[in-house]
């Protein structure tokens, strides 16, 4: 079979169609590279005017008021505040329905409820921002009188209920995929529904339970538009939730709708801030893989 | 009357006994005891009119080929058929006299009392010792008393004296043979007076599989055994009554050297010598 | 001896019950706390939704007030940012799917892809703000809002896309291959053709979450009062959550009851969309059955 100039042209074409190929998916770690060269170029201006040690062990943060302050732990205390709330709620609720749809829903139910759960999912933030504010803070100011509208409460627990989804639809998948022959080990020996779920189920499926709830922190962490809207804009360092606090990424969006001119001090602010956020996630990524690795086995 | 037929020829070796005489019957009503009984999934009528009685203390051996009921003849006697949604089943099954599927039975209670090892071994992701701790934890045994449960049916099931100094090991540190003793073990526990093995060889190596046909016949001393194979030397080696189905029928039912060496059934007489199956 | 069991069950039946009732309690929970949301922003805002409200531009009086720039916005970020995800996820996704060799290079390009999937959305905007708006100069356009845009669903795109490959089955590109068709040839002939849907259904629903997002145009400071409709890719704009998410913080209630209403219009584009994937993934497994 002769080759011919046409197949020769073709394998060229080809090369090129795969390196361009190749190329769009790079683009992913160039994206990682710009990200944490924006973010540590900018935050590079900032620490040569703050030294690092004030910003990570500073308690106050006040960049637009003099005296100025640069600690960031007020805010990173914001930030735990909510999302400490958030997984509160989201984790048993999630958990729960994760129980009720992989072993107790008839099979038509399961297939109705699942996606009203992702509807959930599919929720604009600033949607449950609108909630948070209008609905949540005055139902919880009749329970404690006297509280401000602007809280950690109100919003962690709005952001609970934002998450759930996320909770529930990977630890279902998790707990489907345990096998049939280990419930039926368990039931054989006479153990009843419920001792097979949470003493059989649960505890084989908690690498996928882990990482659901992981999944869920990195994301309330990362949430922006329910803390902006109900959680305040005042940085204190602080575990009180019926007080307002101010997270990291309350203060980035506070900073960008403002008038802070650029390349200023308080301008590289945002950078320090982001980077210090982009940092704990991935810290909380890097754990959850850990844990996902460790708690893993296949049944 | 029916000429009697040479007895039929399995290629065993002059070494093979039938598993021991039938014991004489301890006034022996039996102890699982079949009535009219149907069950269908769904649509499918998978046992048919089936009337068994299997004697308490002997070994008892289910088997036929592929699709003939056996296993779901075996997961009628601990119900636990029921965990599949479109499972019916009509007619009575007694176990030590009384009808496991009328009314107000405790399902619970009954797997207590029927313990099963399944085909391919599956203990759980936890110790060797939470492994057969699990079924008298679950049935209320008190602390003090597990220690005792453990080491003694450890010792039932022949696996005592290689695991004694790693209880809490995880049990899928275990061989696979180790892990299918491990499984018996855990029904020992819970003290059981039946014990129904589905296929328990069928995942392991020859050594291991004597290993456990040997401890098939010492556990019938205590307990009654019934297994399904699919092998026809194991039932012949380790039973003392065989039961021959098809298509959802038990075609025969008699002592194991009776059913080998003169089968009355056609049917069964196939199976034996190869023929289908 | 069987019947109605020792006493003992009877505790443990109780606890079984118990357990039951709390994992459906869970459940009614999640989906009486959607039908609250959802109802929540519905009576407040169905009152205020008037086709005035559709036309008109924001205003500091709340009966003159409108999202008309709002609504534009969003429709041309949407666009721009089809424009640019969808050719560079679906490349992606077939370099990775089709081509990748199994080694560390490629292993490093999906923890990357992973990895960026999880990176806040505020944090995509930083970067946006750092790498189109100043270092390459496009200002706050919406063009810089696009690429932003596109690199933040990019890695949804990606794995959706991949997704929809791999059910492709292997025999289908067996069967090519063996008639002498090039990699590429079957790839553009034979998979993508039947991946279609499913990459179409991945980047809709993609580009949904995307309409919804504040974060990221906050932070290249998209405009949160605009006077004027964006008529080309290099002018400021806002989107519908940014003007919605000024609203509610504005003092005045009304104020609040237009940001409900916004989130209507919000919400049903955001239905339109997803509709309109799930109808593409509905015909496409009809068709396969």
């Amino acid at each position: 079979m002769k080759g011919g100039t046409g197949r020769a042209d073709a394998r060229r074409v080809e090369n090129l169609i795969e390196r361009a190929l190749f190329a769009s998916a790079a683009l992913s770690v160039f994206t990682t590279l710009v990200i944490l060269g924006v973010l540590v170029f900018e935050a590079i201006g900032f620490f040569s005017q703050v030294s690092i040690v004030e910003f990570l062990t500073g308690t106050q943060w006040t960049p637009l008021f003099t005296p100025q302050h640069f600690g960031v732990l007020p805010l990173v205390a914001g930030t735990f505040l909510v999302t400490v709330i958030g997984v509160g709620v989201a984790v048993p609720i999630g958990l729960g329905a994760a129980v009720f749809l992989s072993e107790y829903a008839p099979e038509k139910a399961r297939r109705a409820i699942k996606p009203v759960l992702e509807i959930l999912a599919g929720i604009p933030t600033v949607v449950y921002g609108y909630f948070a504010l209008t609905f949540v803070t005055p139902i919880l100011q009749r329970v404690f009188p006297g509280m401000i509208v602007f809280n950690a409460l109100s919003a962690g627990l709005t952001m609970g209920i934002m998450i759930i989804p996320m909770v529930s639809s990977l630890s279902e998948d998790a707990m489907i995929s345990v096998s049939k022959s280990l419930r039926e080990g368990a039931y054989a020996l006479g153990a009843q529904k419920h001792e097979v779920v949470t003493q059989i189920v649960v505890p084989s499926a908690l690498s996928g339970i882990i990482s659901s709830i992981i999944l869920a922190i990195s994301r309330a962490i990362g949430e922006t538009m329910i803390v902006s809207i109900a959680a305040g804009s005042t940085p204190r360092l602080t575990l009180n939730p019926l007080e307002s606090i101010q997270t990291m990424t309350g203060y980035i969006t506070q900073i960008s709708l403002g008038e802070t001119p650029f390349g200023s001090l308080e301008y590289t602010t945002i950078f320090s801030v982001g980077l210090t956020l982009f940092v704990m996630v991935l810290i909380v990524n890097l754990v959850g893989n850990y844990l996902t690795r460790r708690f893993w086995r296949s049944y | 009357m029916r000429e009697t037929k040479p007895p039929v020829t399995l290629g065993l070796d002059d070494e093979t006994t039938f598993g021991g005489q039938v014991k004489p019957s301890y006034g022996s009503t039996d102890i699982v005891e079949f009535s009219g009984f149907n069950l269908w999934y769904g649509d499918k009528h998978v046992l048919k009119d089936i009337s068994l009685g299997i004697r308490s203390n002997i070994v008892t051996a289910i088997m036929g080929p592929s699709g003939c009921g056996k296993s779901s003849l075996l997961r009628s006697i601990n119900r636990i058929n029921d965990l599949i949604p479109s499972c019916r089943t009509s007619g009575v099954v007694n176990v030590k006299g009384e009808n496991i599927y009328g009314p107000d039975v405790d399902v619970y209670e009954l797997r207590k009392r029927v313990g099963m090892v399944f085909q391919k071994p599956n203990p759980f992701p936890k110790s060797i010792y939470d492994n057969v701790a699990y079924g008298p934890r679950v049935h209320g045994a008190p602390q003090e008393e597990l220690d005792k449960i453990v080491e003694e049916s450890l010792r039932g099931a022949a696996l005592w004296g290689e695991v004694s100094d790693r209880l809490r090991e995880d049990a899928f540190s275990l061989s696979g043979g180790q892990q299918q003793r491990l499984c018996i073990a855990r029904a020992l526990a819970v003290e059981p007076d039946i014990i129904l093995m589905d296929e328990p060889c069928s995942a392991l190596d020859p050594i291991a599989t004597s290993k456990i046909e040997g401890l098939m016949r010492q556990l019938s001393e205590r307990y009654t055994v019934v297994l399904v194979t699919h092998n026809l030397q194991q039932a012949a080696r380790v039973s003392e009554m065989t039961a021959f189905m098809y298509l959802g029928e038990v075609k025969e039912f008699g002592s194991t050297k009776d059913v080998f060496e003169n089968p009355q059934n056609e049917l069964t007489e196939n199976y034996i010598t190869g023929k289908f199956g | 001896m069987f019947k109605n069991g020792e006493r003992r069950s009877g505790g443990r039946a109780l606890v079984g019950r118990l357990v039951y009732a709390l994992a459906l309690l869970s459940v009614a929970l999640s989906i009486l706390s959607l039908v609250v949301i959802l109802g929540d922003a519905l009576a407040d805002g169905l009152p205020y939704l008037t086709w005035r409200f559709i036309t008109s531009f924001p205003s500091r009086f709340p009966s003159r007030a409108g999202i008309l720039p709002a609504l534009v916005g969003s429709v041309w970020l949407v666009a721009f940012t089809a424009l640019f995800s969808f050719p560079l996820g679906v490349c992606a996704a077939v370099y990775l799917e089709e081509y990748a060799p199994k080694n560390r290079v490629t292993e490093f390009i999906q923890v990357n892809i992973a990895n960026l999937a999880g990176v806040p959305s505020i944090v995509y905007g930083l970067l946006g703000l750092g790498l189109f708006v100043d270092t390459l100069s496009m200002g706050r356009s919406i063009l810089a809002g696009a690429l932003t845009m596109t690199l933040l669903i990019l890695p949804v795109i990606i794995i959706a896309s991949r997704e929809a490959l791999r059910s492709v089955p292997k025999l289908y590109r067996e069967g090519a291959f063996a008639l002498g068709a090039t990699r590429w040839e079957v790839t553009r002939q034979i998979v993508l053709p039947e991946a279609l849907p499913g990459i179409l259904t991945g980047t809709i629903i993609a580009l949904s979450r995307a309409i919804g997002e504040a974060a990221p145009m906050i932070a290249i400071a998209a405009l949160v009062y605009v006077t004027f409709v964006p008529l080309s890719p290099l002018d400021r704009f806002t989107v519908l959550p940014i003007q919605i998410y000024n609203w509610v913080n504005l003092p005045r209630a009304e104020f609040r009851n237009l940001a409900a209403a916004g989130i209507i219009v919000l919400l049903v584009v955001l239905v339109a969309m997803n509709s309109v994937a799930i109808a593409i993934r509905y015909r496409h497994q009809r068709k396969a059955v």
